[in-house]
């Protein structure tokens, strides 16, 4: 049994059709990238599993709880970085994880600052920890680092893939960046915009031919 | 340099009375002024009647802002409310307030409930309209986390919609606030044996310009210490904002 399995997903925006039966599966524990061009449909997949999208036809299946990570940190204002992350708690054992999860993304001497006294990197950290406090069995992420510079990225990038293998939970991570694919996933699919939909291709990765380059060609970038 | 306007119109008034350029049933000086302040507020009457001004401000103001934060709440919130309930409140809202006045003196009669319900009708407005477009108007991004959360109906409200509605929601109060002073002014004008207003009606029959005077600087000091009041509040609640409130 799958985490997710989407069957012949359509989607339309208008006459402008984004998937036109697109076939995916994510098995548990299994961290998979779906690489893409920009406006290719990455995030309206993951708006799709997460439900905050509304699809034509097909079927998703999500067994479990879902975290998302948007690519703004998304906190709110009035709530300062604990209270953020409590948001999401819904019973005195999620509350009493606020704190293991203040710890697990570096936060905890951050805790009562308010949003707007936080960095980008920071603010993308506490969104991290709201998603993880409920312990949900699927996370998916929207490119949460392409908004940090690039030191910070790298440092987030690192700390994730901890905090990832840990966790155990099932990933998806949308991505237009190669490297993030490369350091953070089991997995890598890359959508590709054909004549009027988009296909999920697995790109082949052989021994003489790099994964980087295998991904950077299924892009359809030179390497 | 702010005081010195204040001060040069009142050193004008005191030279244009005290040379009898004015004569005192225009234009009662100063002095008297403070003389008729004293006597109003040693027999207790200036107290009464700011004791009675205050109490249908307060009654009136705190009714119509719970009327309005619980109708704006669900005009902002809902589709179906909004398309229910907003086009008649928009209707209500442009006739000009005053004009319910007949009705209301012909439902309520003359006393303590018609003037309050004047102050309310005059406070509301400005508080439903100011959350329910707030509301409205908070980020998408913001509400699509709740949704991921599965927070819906009344906990959505309170916990998102109107902490983010927060600012607007101060600044449609203080103007709310503000109307309800005018419209205690027209209410008690209307006929009042108590008030700040019955103190300008009273004052003006008997033609004692110091008593009316008296009257609208204790308006003066009340207005502005309802206003710094709000703004004080809304800058203790609402500093978590990253830019300047407007308004």
């Amino acid at each position: 049994m799958n985490a997710i399995a989407i069957r012949g997903l359509v989607k339309r925006y208008g006459a402008h059709t984004i998937f036109d039966g697109l076939e995916l599966d994510v098995a548990h524990g299994e961290r998979l990238a779906v690489l893409g061009a920009s406006g290719c449909g990455k995030s309206t997949l993951l708006r799709c599993i997460a439900g905050l999208e509304s699809w034509d036809d097909g079927e998703i299946d999500v067994a479990g709880e879902i975290g998302y990570v948007f690519q703004e940190p998304r906190l709110f204002g009035w709530l300062d970085v604990e209270s953020n992350i409590a948001f999401a708690a819904r019973n005195a054992q999620e509350k009493a994880r606020v704190a293991e999860v203040l710890a697990l993304v570096g936060m905890t001497s951050a805790r009562a600052k308010l949003p707007k006294h936080l960095s980008g990197g920071m603010a993308q950290r506490a969104a991290l920890a709201r998603a993880l406090v409920r312990k949900p069995e699927i996370l998916l992420f929207d490119e949460p680092l392409a908004a940090l510079d690039a030191l910070t990225r790298l440092e987030l990038r690192a700390s994730l893939r901890d905090i990832l293998t840990q966790a155990g939970a099932t990933a998806v991570w949308v991505t237009h960046d190669v490297e993030d694919a490369l350091t953070l996933a089991t997995r890598t699919i890359v959508l590709q915009r054909t004549l009027n939909f988009v296909r999920a291709v697995e790109p082949a990765v052989g021994i003489d031919v790099g994964v980087r380059r295998a991904l950077l060609a299924a892009l359809g970038v030179p390497a | 340099m702010r005081f010195f306007v204040p001060i040069a119109l009142v050193v004008a008034w005191f030279a244009a009375t005290s040379t009898g350029a004015i004569k005192s049933y225009q234009l009662a000086s100063p002095q008297a002024v403070l003389v008729e302040l004293n006597d109003l507020a040693s027999r207790g009457l200036l107290w009464t009647d700011l004791g009675a001004s205050l109490e249908r401000v307060a009654i009136g103001f705190a009714l119509a802002a719970l009327l309005a934060i619980v109708l704006g709440s669900l005009v902002g919130a809902s589709r179906t409310a909004e398309k229910l309930l907003d086009p008649t409140l928009q209707a209500v809202r442009s006739v000009p307030s005053l004009a319910w006045v007949p009705l209301l003196l012909l439902w309520l009669g003359i006393g303590e409930t018609a003037k309050i319900a004047l102050v309310a009708i005059g406070a509301f407005f400005p508080v439903y309209v100011a959350l329910a477009s707030a509301i409205r108007n908070v980020d998408r991004k913001l509400v699509e986390v709740a949704r991921v959360l599965g927070v819906r109906g009344l906990p959505f409200i309170a916990r998102v919609l109107l902490p983010a509605a927060l600012p607007q929601l101060l600044v449609g109060l203080r103007i709310g606030l503000t109307q309800a002073w005018l419209f205690l002014v027209a209410a008690e004008l209307l006929g009042a044996s108590r008030g700040l207003g019955f103190l300008l009606t009273d004052g003006q029959q008997i033609a004692r310009t110091d008593e009316i005077l008296v009257a609208i600087l204790a308006f003066a000091i009340c207005g502005k210490l309802s206003e710094s009041g709000m703004r004080l509040l809304e800058r203790r609640l609402v500093d978590w904002t990253d830019t300047v409130i407007p308004g």
